[in-house]
């Protein structure tokens, strides 16, 4: 019955083109996107943002005081003074306030050596946050809450660090291993940006990023590496703004027993990295999937031949299920297709515009190309299961990109608040684009995770069920119609 | 299979309209049987019924004994046409004829013959939205006999005919019923019916009021259009 549906859809040469016609809109509306992006620095190409060591692309910019570390050892020291400034923030945006944000932080870190994306262990104690063990980038854990003292010792392949609110009972709170050679042991000090969003009267949010610099005071340090302890800005840009330059530089100063820190930025995932630009080109697909699909069934109650078709098939739930396999089917692969060839072609003019296109790991690329397939596939049965509830073309048309591509396009396009936002991506067979979402949301890096920056509600598993489930239930309305009906 | 069709006391509305009321007759295979009464005596909702597209109040409309919805393959049981230019415009007849195929698990060959037979080879690869409404009765009739099917059950097969057609289309009945099928046709051309048809059943307002030989009908009233007239009045 499959084989008779499928010969039924390709003999059908208005379908055919409808198909062809959605991956000629996937492929050229990433092309577009892709030829319309264009990023330069002063005329020069712009320095990509470092490649952290599990290949994300990452934030490593914080102030750094080390020693050589070349076997065995260990750092201890007590954070005895954490504050910092946050340059005018709101409300009135009129001063600089003392202060530091959520996730500044301040600690003891071993990384292999200065360079901006090379691997590294830290123990920190943060504003708002207790004390971290972050390393890599990516990982973070969360240890004590009240610590003040921290150690991190290297034996061997491993990184331990350990956290103590009096310097006599420790916490181990986590370990990093696959050490080997020499490594930087010391004192790091970070401060991100001030990022606020607020709801912005036209729909969607206004999100500012405001300057802030944190200081930190070390003291009861005991180190088992010896030497000076030298000073360098991790990935520094050159730049400075009007406050390190007329009130406090970053840097670090060393007294008899103490050591103190000053400086600004980030050592974390990167968070300003959009959806995949060769997947723009799926929502104008889905536009052409949506009428084939819905055609594919409608055509059949409009010139009767959906009579025919129980002739041959009286059982109409297997018949409704036969035409939905197949449709669902023909839409997958149509779509697979189009990532196949837009993925390359578009990354290519994306990058040969200057553009920094964030490398995503091959197990997400699978997943951002099987799933807007399995996505636009799922999104097709819908629109089919409409068609053969609502048995008129036009109707079911309508109604099927006001439930998947009107909804998308309110959450992502900045118009409604983003909470509302959200739950349309939740609750509409919208959901299932939570499938493109290329990045995680990192929990320790504060940014306003909204769907128009390509951050879902829903994992991409869970919107893609939402979608499948709003498919199958679709699909039961319309077998509980056309089991009832005369036909 | 037995070749026979079983209609049981039927019973449809539609809304407050009574379209079957008690609709019982049996039709048996090696003969053509004529089904005959005006527009609204119940003839295709019986035969819609018979074909699971409709579902009735009560009664049982059963083919060899069993419900039209019970068959497994049921093109090979049942040829049937109702409405011959019920076709997808831009889908060539072979196509049409393809899938049907394929659902019962019928070779490509198959097709090919049928095209054959019903006239239809040298147009077969064409659009049927292009099709004269001769060719798409045609199609039909090749769409029915696809399975080669013991029961044959045709709604108004002369419709669209050139006087060509009406020959083939004669022979082609008067063949199937003398192979031993059943064969059920809908019509209003009683002088047609008089000359092919073996049994006639005439229904009016839902219910039969006769049910026949035509050679016995002929005999009665004159003619099988003067048997209409008088019964249906």
């Amino acid at each position: 019955m499959i084989r008779a549906e499928f010969t039924k859809f390709r003999s059908v040469r208005g379908w055919v083109l409808g198909l062809a016609t959605a991956v000629a809109l996937f492929v050229g509306m990433g092309w577009l996107t892709a030829a319309g992006s264009f990023t330069s620095c002063d005329d020069q190409a712009c320095p990509s943002p470092p490649v952290g060591p599990e290949g994300q692309a990452v934030e490593d910019h914080f102030g750094f005081a080390h020693r050589t570390l070349t076997g065995d050892g260990s750092l201890t020291a007590r954070v005895r003074d954490f504050s910092g400034i946050i340059t005018y923030p709101p409300p009135n945006h009129d001063e600089i306030v003392d202060g530091l944000v959520p996730w500044a932080k301040a600690g003891l870190i071993v990384k292999s050596d200065i360079n901006p994306g090379s691997p590294y262990a830290a123990i920190m104690l943060t504003a708002d946050h207790g004390v971290r063990f972050q390393h890599n980038y990516v990982h973070d854990a969360a240890g004590p809450v009240d610590a003040r003292w921290l150690r991190i010792s290297r034996s061997g392949a491993d990184v331990t660090a350990y956290a103590s609110a009096d310097g006599r009972n420790w916490t181990t709170v986590g370990t990093m291993s696959g050490w080997s050679g020499p490594v930087r042991i010391g004192f790091a000090i970070a401060s991100p940006p001030d990022i606020t969003a607020k709801g912005n009267p036209m729909g969607g949010s206004i999100v500012q990023a405001r300057f802030t610099q944190a200081s930190a005071v070390f003291d009861q340090i005991t180190s088992t590496a010896g030497g000076a302890w030298r000073y360098d800005e991790v990935g520094a840009d050159g730049l400075r703004t009007d406050w390190e330059k007329l009130h406090r530089a970053p840097g670090m100063t060393t007294g008899s027993d103490t050591l103190t820190l000053t400086g600004s930025g980030d050592i974390a995932p990167a968070t300003d990295m959009r959806v995949a630009p060769y997947l723009a080109g799926a929502l104008p697909a889905l536009l052409a999937i949506l009428v084939v699909a819905v055609l594919f069934i409608t055509s059949e109650f409009r010139r009767g031949l959906i009579r025919t078709t129980l002739l041959a098939s009286p059982h109409r739930a297997r018949m409704l299920a036969a035409k939905a396999a197949v449709i669902g089917g023909v839409t997958f692969a149509a779509a697979l297709i189009a990532v196949v060839v837009a993925r390359p072609l578009v990354s290519h003019v994306f990058r040969a515009n200057g553009n920094f296109a964030a490398p995503t790991g091959l197990l997400t690329d699978l997943r951002l190309s099987l799933g807007t397939a399995a996505l636009l596939a799922a999104t097709a049965v819908c629109a089919y299961a409409l068609g053969a509830l609502l048995r008129r073309g036009l109707l079911a048309i309508v109604l099927a990109v006001a439930l998947t591509v009107v909804p998308y396009l309110l959450a992502t396009a900045s118009v409604l608040p983003v909470a509302a936002g959200e739950w349309l991506l939740r609750l509409t067979p919208a959901a299932g684009f939570a499938v493109q979402q290329a990045f995680p949301a990192y929990e320790q890096v504060f940014h306003p995770y909204t769907p128009a920056d390509g951050y879902f509600p829903l994992a991409p598993a869970a919107g893609l069920a939402v979608t499948c489930l709003w498919a199958a239930g679709l699909l039961t309305l319309a077998t509980v119609r056309l089991n009832r009906a005369d036909i | 299979m037995d070749a026979t069709i079983d209609i049981t006391g039927l019973r449809k509305s539609y809304g407050p309209t009574a379209a079957l009321r008690e609709m019982t007759f049996t039709v048996r295979p090696g003969q053509v049987t004529g089904f005959v009464g005006p527009n609204g005596a119940g003839k295709s909702t019986t035969m819609r019924i018979l074909l699971g597209l409709d579902h009735p109040d009560g009664g049982t409309a059963l083919i060899g004994g069993r419900r039209y919805r019970d068959l497994t393959k049921p093109l090979e049981a049942v040829g049937a046409l109702l409405d011959g230019t019920a076709l997808q415009p831009s889908r060539s007849g072979r196509n049409h004829l393809l899938w049907l195929a394929q659902s019962q698990g019928l070779p490509a060959s198959r097709v090919d013959e049928l095209l054959d037979e019903v006239g239809l080879a040298g147009v077969a690869r064409r659009r049927a939205g292009g099709y004269s409404l001769g060719m798409r009765q045609r199609l039909g009739v090749a769409a029915a006999l696809l399975g080669d099917p013991p029961v044959l059950i045709l709604d108004e097969p002369f419709n669209g005919l050139d006087p060509a057609g009406f020959v083939w289309m004669r022979d082609l009945l008067r063949t199937r019923a003398r192979e031993g099928r059943a064969v059920l046709i809908s019509s209003h051309l009683m002088g047609e019916l008089q000359d092919l048809a073996g049994h006639v059943i005439v229904v009016d307002r839902g219910r039969v009021v006769a049910d026949a030989p035509t050679r016995a009908m002929r005999e009665r009233y004159g003619s099988l259009e003067s048997a209409y007239l008088e019964l249906t009045r």
